[in-house]
């Protein structure tokens, strides 16, 4: 019973969420999984908790991207779901013939405690016949963001299939949540230096598909589990992100084996050895990471990169001044953030604020690493949300907004652009398709940076003008 | 029907081949990928448009993030229902129960946003883990001075409609607080509007020039002191009944206010509405007010859409929205269109509902209960739909599939009530049926 004398002032400085610059893990999850061939995700939790994320997923993806739920009821809740599980399971196999049933749990069946590995068991025990996979990731929403269940996906996925072997010349490629636009053209730089690799996860088909004729029930594409098998034998992993999954993991009790990434894990158990590095936007990240490729493969980095970066370079040269010294405020996941803001960084504009919802306590450390021009004067801000970003934002008077498509309505009441980068991008039409890595990416990143300061600067004008 | 699930079978039938009533109000049948939500979908929904309300959400963080600026509910004055407020639980919470984080968080945004009232939600694991939100609630309604209302939506407890029920819930907990008012002659509420694209607005105009005054409008444009003077209307004039028909009725029995169904969608259902409540004033002048209107704007509409019915006769359109209700005004909507509906089903209805669809359509139309994606492509597919009507997890497999679409859901921009929406509407259906784009796609 909530006792009157038993509230204590205020205490740890707690605050209310008021509109979260994060989501939940089992979005992330969800994600993960999509980039599996033949992989059906199934959330066990409320039937909200998977139509909300589809909602939320279809419209940044504008895409059909049908995401199972257990549908507790109240007797499940009290009863334990395995009895839903085993229903659900039956449907989705029937309806899809999914190769794979990824499970990504939520707040609900963490708390009563639901153990799924049973409930596959019994499952299996009864339908020996399935040949479907079951693999399940810990994703409850009260621990950590989408971002760790994203993580805990890949890793429970590579967990589940890969195999320990002889070093064999393919490369294991670990994007992070980036764009399906951006992971197409990861694979284009790997076809390019002739170096055979194993994305996970890979959505660039599953999440951004063609028209079609006939409805897709699994859409096609994804790294195929057979591929995974291999990662355990791979001459080494690419691994963008420096904060993953680990820090101190928002609010969880204790840390657990759910820390540790996909990467990480073939690294310890297979001995695959890793290579860790933000994820490549900017020159200095995108040259870091081309660097790796050369070296992997043992070839030299195509002509049409070394051209692409000179184009950029003489691009950064062009519009310098247009950028220098603006105050922009950047937000969003953190390892995503990371990259945006060491990119930022190479261009003269100033951090003026570096946000995330996340709570890893490793963000202000990586900012500063990676930003040698901004590292004495940023702010960084963990734990933030979009009111906290508003009211700062108010008081600092930035000159542009970075991130996310949630943070439009800070720019408009500040009368600033924003630039939409990242996920989601909800209130515009090809978010999914926006490309961030490599020179290309930060091409274009840089172009929409410049020319939102432009017309920001040109719509002010009293005169107009028609010349820069 | 054997290519959908067999436990399924008996929520989908064709008129004309299956002579039994189709089943409904069912729990969504785990692993079909229901396009349903959960209770604290139902709940969230229908509280959501009242804008000088606080509406916290008691729960780890997803839910919040979820519904954020969800809906397209406009309000004329404040903003506070497009926030999205919650106490943001972590496990340490869990273990330790999160009625402090509640009450600071309460106490921290009343003091901050100085709202009407404050609607508490309780997400899924708030029941678990056995919160007395209520207790926390009574607490800060005494110690603020304004009423903080519990909503125990619990996304498991139920269906979506348990969570609308538990919105009127607590809507009716508002109702009647405020005895002071007193009522002009003609007066309505709007109940099951919730000002979608400014919707509401146009129905405030025609009620105005009848000379019927709204007291309250639940939700649309909400706001919480019109709410508590509610009671002193004379009608409840009922949209969307699904969703708020609980509240409807409790007043029925409470103050003895009568409520009457209508719809706003479509020139016969417009018309209908104005008419039905001329009449249950028995006022001639304003039923000939009434009849005035509604001549005027049809001579002017009739004509209008006859350029789109033209190039739209013949074609075929597929419906699957949240309420049945709506679903019925659209199948006459697009027969004044020229097109006929092909499939139909809802999320959310009742076996009155669907007995008024069968009735309505024509032989061979599937009627479908609680849908999901699958189902709805083979439909389509099946018929040879050129249209689809539906919400945001539609629009997707109907433009995958080359499909024109038109967005009947809760965040649309272009307003579909009224007669001017009826406009809007065959401009829509228009826009996407004939659009060149499509000639790539075949």
């Amino acid at each position: 019973m909530f006792e009157l004398n038993s509230v204590p002032k205020a205490k740890e400085n707690y605050k209310a969420t008021q509109n979260a610059c994060k989501l939940c893990s089992p979005l992330g999850a969800s994600v993960a999984f999509k980039g599996f061939k033949g992989c059906v995700p199934l959330i066990h939790g409320s039937q909200g908790c998977a139509t909300y994320i589809r909602r939320y997923l279809i419209s940044h993806y504008k895409e059909p991207i049908d995401i199972a739920s257990s549908n507790f009821t109240e007797d499940a809740t009290i009863f334990g779901g395995d009895e839903n599980f085993k229903m659900a399971v039956l449907n989705i196999i029937n309806q899809y013939k999914p190769e794979i049933i990824g499970i990504a749990s939520t707040c609900l069946s963490e708390t009563i405690g639901d153990d799924v590995s049973l409930f596959v068991h019994h499952f299996l025990d009864k339908h020996p016949d399935v040949k479907t996979d079951f693999v399940m990731a810990s994703t409850p929403s009260y621990q950590g963001t989408h971002i760790d269940g994203f993580h805990e996906a890949v890793s429970s996925v590579v967990k589940r299939y890969a195999q320990k072997g002889l070093s064999q010349d393919h490369v294991n490629l670990f994007p992070g949540f980036v764009s399906t636009e951006d992971l197409r053209l990861l694979k284009e730089i790997m076809a390019d230096f002739s170096l055979e690799h194993i994305m996970m996860p890979d959505y660039s088909e599953s999440l951004d598909n063609p028209v079609w004729d006939t409805y897709h029930r699994i859409p096609e594409g994804g790294t195929a589990k057979e591929d995974v098998v291999k990662s355990g034998s791979a001459k080494a992993s690419i691994e963008f992100g420096t904060i993953l999954n680990k820090g101190k993991l928002s609010g969880r009790v204790k840390s657990n084996k759910l820390s540790r990434t996909g990467a990480q894990f073939l690294k310890n158990e297979m001995d695959v050895p890793l290579v860790n590095m933000p994820m490549p936007i900017g020159i200095t990240q995108t040259d870091a990471f081309f660097e790796e490729l050369k070296t992997l493969s043992g070839n030299d980095i195509p002509e049409k990169y070394t051209k692409q970066r000179g184009r950029l370079i003489d691009a950064y040269v062009d519009a310098h001044k247009y950028t220098f010294g603006k105050r922009a405020v950047v937000y969003g996941e953190e390892d995503f953030v990371v990259a945006m803001a060491a990119f930022l960084d190479e261009i003269g504009i100033e951090l003026a604020l570096v946000a995330t919802g996340g709570e890893s306590g490793m963000l202000e450390a990586e900012i500063k690493k990676y930003c040698p021009e901004n590292k004495d004067k940023v702010v960084v801000r963990e734990g933030y949300d979009f009111e906290s970003i508003r009211e700062w934002s108010l008081e600092n008077k930035p000159d542009i907004l970075i991130g996310h498509s949630k943070g439009y309505y800070i720019a408009r009441e500040l009368n600033i652009p924003i630039v939409r980068v990242g996920f989601p991008v909800h209130d515009r039409v090809g978010g999914q398709r926006i490309k961030h890595l490599g020179y290309s990416g930060t091409q274009e990143l840089f172009d929409k940076v410049v020319n939102a300061l432009i017309e920001q600067k040109q719509s002010n004008s009293p005169v107009g003008y028609k010349y820069m | 029907m054997s290519n959908y699930l067999k436990d399924r079978e008996s929520q989908i039938l064709t008129k004309g081949n299956d002579a039994a009533e189709i089943s409904c109000d069912k729990k969504s049948l785990a692993g079909s990928v229901s396009q349903r939500a959960c209770v604290f979908c139902g709940s969230r929904v229908v509280l959501y448009p009242i804008a000088d309300a606080l509406h916290v959400i008691h729960g780890p963080v997803g839910c919040a993030s979820y519904t954020w600026d969800i809906r397209g509910s406009l309000s004329s004055g404040p903003q506070l229902h497009r926030l999205s407020f919650t106490t943001d639980l972590k496990e340490r919470d869990v273990v330790f129960g999160g009625e402090k984080k509640l009450y600071h968080a309460l106490i921290e945004l009343i003091d901050k946003h100085q709202p009407k009232a404050a609607f508490v939600f309780s997400t899924c694991i708030i029941g678990v883990i056995g919160d007395d939100v209520e207790a926390v609630c009574r607490k800060v309604t005494k110690e603020k001075g304004i009423d903080v209302i519990p909503v125990m939506s619990e996304g498991f407890n139920g269906t979506k409609k348990d969570g609308y029920k538990i919105a009127c819930g607590a809507l009716s907990k508002l109702v009647g607080t405020n005895n002071d008012y007193e009522a002009p002659k003609y007066s309505i509420n709007i109940l099951g509007d919730f000002n979608l694209a400014g919707e509401l607005w146009i129905l405030a105009e025609y009620y105005k020039k009848l000379g019927v005054e709204i007291i309250s409008c639940m939700t649309g444009d909400g706001r919480v002191e019109q709410i508590r003077r509610a009671h002193k209307a004379s009608l409840n004039v009922v949209q969307c009944s699904g969703s708020i028909m609980h509240l409807a009725k409790e007043m029925k029995e409470k103050y003895d206010i009568p409520f009457m169904k209508v719809s706003y969608f479509g020139i016969e259902d417009m018309s209908e509405a104005l008419y039905e409540v001329a009449k249950f004033f028995k006022d001639d002048e304003m039923l000939a007010k009434a009849r005035e209107l509604v001549t005027n704007e049809i001579s002017k509409l009739l004509p209008a859409l006859q350029p789109y019915r033209q190039k739209l006769e013949g074609k075929k359109a597929a419906i699957y929205v949240g309420g049945a209700f709506k679903a019925i005004s659209l199948v006459k909507a697009l027969r004044l269109l020229g097109m006929k509906t092909v499939v139909v089903g809802s999320q959310t209805g009742n076996a009155e509902d669907y007995k008024l669809l069968k009735d309505l359509c024509d032989e061979g139309t599937i009627i479908v209960d609680d849908s999901n994606p699958n189902e709805l492509s083979e439909f389509v597919k099946l018929t040879g739909a050129n249209l689809f009507i539906g919400g945001v997890k539609e629009r997707p497999i109907a433009h995958k599939l080359g499909l024109g679409f038109c967005d009947h859901n809760h965040e649309r921009k272009e307003a579909l009530a009224g007669y001017v929406g009826m406009m809007n509407f065959a401009k829509e259906v228009y826009a996407s049926v004939t659009s060149p784009v499509w000639k790539f796609v075949k």
